[in-house]
């Protein structure tokens, strides 16, 4: 179903480092979870309405009320780095 | 868009639209945070819009109306499957602090609509919407240590605008040439301001355009290869990088090179399309359904309040005023273009207002002002109320065009009612024959050169004497029966002058009525279409020179 070089791919776009072990583990792992996914495809869903959620509510909303978030300095604190106003980030390598 | 070379094959370019609208909220999408342009940087955050562990969005009502707003009048189908939902888009890049974006992927809020476009000397065109979406947006970036990102030595990220409401509208590929895909930009953003949906502010991007153009040999059904530009955040910038990659794809295709699929940034300092280098992982986002968002499904019943609430839009407007009202297509186009305007137009013409008279008077006097002082016609003092009393006046021969005219200045100064000012300023047009009368003859009689030289067949100089009337008359006097007397008076006693060998060959004419230039043509503003039928320039005084030696006396 998967292979490893699948593996090593998805972890790549999660921006996950795996070691060796770890890539045989998930490759395993997610091979059983996508055969159990396979199993349930084979069900008959002709006239079934797609479903995206387990439960049955639609529409949650709120009203267009501003809040001023009263943490601002304790959200910027919590960054690796700041400047001033501002979140700090390492040079963005474009490759 | 066609090449225009000779020698082989012409090509025609195959252009779709993706157009970024912010949605004029007060709050962002999915948290209580302010909207407001230009605050602090990352004063309007919060623990939801920064992507702390464990907050919930929970999606402001507002921007669903606006949303399903926008679907309506572009007359889409609202969640044609039965409801619409929200998913992640995942990738990493710093001005997006949660590493995924909350976008609609495969059920989209609203799909298969249409715009009409209209440009100078074609046809109305439809162009066909494929999706329109919800989603938010990304922070903003500053590159410190170099104007660019790279030579930059760290980025410094501002969250305000992280979270904020957009549309993402997604056009068919309709669109054939640069005026078609700025005429296609202009109607949506004229169509989401009619709405009240969004601002429309180019400069604060409130629109953003991505392009997607391709070219063929014209007239073909297969595509060519797509290249997506970037980065166009005005209606001349889209218009240019248009023009410059047709032009460089037929160039490529002339030549036998092969078109690369990629994404390419418009430059503005170098009016150039630059190509990014692609990552290959960009495109795979992998997105799935944001578990922390419920559906929208909205009624049938829901869904009809929104198109019975729609009011008319622009391009009902136009076809109104063109069909209905008589307007050309241009006074259409000018009239329609802000709803403001359309609806001041609209209240003036329900006073008793001809519509071709309320046209020039916005588009000429109306619009000059507007331009020149910077304000919409909703805050100026000539109310639609005030207009109307000013124009009737007119049609009622209570004043001249010249007269209205020279009102004008004061009432958008002060406003107040134009009536009262002319009973005030004793400034009622002069119409009664026998008074009109003795004044011409007092004209006629100092000026006896200028009289014998009209009778010597120089007729021209009729307009001088209107003037010197009005003159006389500060401007009172009603020009059609100063006109009329004058021509009585000077063919009254028709001596036998030598004709003078130049003036014999003219014909008769008709006597011009250049003291009441219409109250529209007083202004630079009108152009040559809106005012080509009345737009006489400006009253003159001396409309044809006279007798030089007579100029003494007067
Ligand atoms: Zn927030």
């Amino acid at each position: 179903m998967i292979d490893r070089e699948q593996v090593k791919k998805v972890a790549f776009l999660a921006r996950l480092e795996l070691t060796e072990e770890e890539q045989e583990m998930f490759t395993r792992q997610l091979g059983s979870i996508l055969d159990y996914i396979a199993e349930l495809q084979r069900v008959e869903t002709e006239g079934v309405p797609p479903t995206t959620r387990a439960i049955e509510v639609n529409n949650v909303v709120r009203p267009d009320e501003l809040v001023v978030c009263e943490n601002r300095e304790g959200i910027l604190e919590n960054a690796p780095d700041r400047a001033e106003d501002f979140f700090k980030v390492p040079r963005i390598i474009e490759d | 868009m066609t090449s225009t070379a000779p020698p082989t094959v012409q090509y025609e370019a195959v252009i779709g639209l993706e157009v970024h609208v912010q949605l004029s909220t007060e709050t962002k999408l999915f948290c209580r945070c302010s909207t407001r342009f230009g605050n602090t940087p990352n004063t309007n955050i919060c623990p939801i819009c920064t992507g702390q562990p464990g907050t919930l969005p929970v999606l402001n009502q507002q921007a669903l109306d606006y949303a399903v707003r926008a679907a309506t009048a572009l007359n889409c189908q609202i969640h044609p499957q039965g409801l619409s939902k929200f998913d992640r888009k995942q990738y990493f890049y710093p001005d997006l602090p949660k590493n995924y974006q909350i976008s609609q992927y495969d059920l989209p809020l609203a799909e298969h609509g249409w715009l009409e476009i209209e440009v100078e000397g074609e046809a109305a065109k439809r162009i066909g919407i494929t999706r329109l979406h919800m989603e938010e947006d990304a922070g903003k970036l500053v590159h410190a240590g170099a104007d660019r990102l790279s030579g930059s030595t760290h980025s410094l990220v501002d969250f305000n605008r992280a979270g904020v409401a957009l549309c993402e509208i997604v056009s068919e590929p309709d669109i054939r040439s640069a005026a078609q895909a700025a005429a296609y930009a202009e109607e949506l953003r004229r169509i989401v301001r009619y709405l009240g949906v969004c601002d429309g502010n180019m400069q604060e991007g409130s629109l953003r355009f991505d392009l997607n153009i391709s070219v063929r040999p014209a007239g073909g059904s297969k595509f060519g290869t797509k290249v997506e530009i970037k980065n166009l955040n005005s209606f001349n910038a889209l218009q240019r990088a248009v023009e410059y990659e047709f032009t460089r794809q037929v160039d490529c295709v002339r030549s036998g090179e092969r078109i690369v699929q990629e994404t390419r940034l418009w430059d503005e300092a170098t009016q150039r399309t630059i190509s990014m280098r692609s990552k290959e992982e960009a495109n795979d986002y992998r997105y799935f359904p944001e578990p922390d968002l419920v559906p929208i499904a909205l009624d049938s019943n829901q869904i009809d309040a929104y198109r019975q609430r729609l009011g008319e839009l622009p391009a009902q407007k136009r076809h109104r005023y063109c069909g209905t009202l008589g307007l050309s297509s241009y006074d259409a186009r000018v009239l329609t273009d802000e709803r403001e305007v359309a609806e001041y137009f609209e209240q003036v013409v329900a006073l008793d207002i001809p519509a071709k008279q309320a046209a020039n008077f916005l588009n000429g006097p109306v619009a000059a002002y507007l331009n020149e002082t910077r304000q919409s016609i909703s805050q100026i003092k000539v109310t639609p109320e005030v207009s109307a009393e000013l124009l009737a006046l007119i049609n009622q021969g209570i004043i001249s065009n010249r007269i209205a005219n020279e009102l004008l200045p004061g009432l958008f100064e002060a406003g107040g009612s134009p009536r009262a000012l002319v009973e005030e300023r004793g400034l009622t047009q002069i119409s009664d024959r026998g008074q009109l009368e003795e004044i011409v003859n007092e004209v006629l009689a100092g000026e006896s050169d200028s009289v014998a030289a009209y009778r010597g067949g120089r007729t021209k100089l009729l307009g001088f004497f209107v003037g010197k009337v009005m003159k006389k008359t500060a401007g009172r006097a009603d020009p059609q029966v100063v006109n009329d007397l004058l021509q009585s008076k000077l063919a009254e006693q028709p001596t036998a002058p030598p004709p003078e060998p130049e003036s014999a060959a003219e014909p008769p004419e008709a006597p011009p009525a250049v003291e009441d230039a219409p109250l529209e043509a007083a202004t630079e503003a009108v152009t040559a279409e809106a005012g080509s039928a009345e737009a006489i320039t400006a009253a003159s005084e001396e409309p044809d020179t006279p007798v030089s030696h007579q100029d003494a006396h007067a």
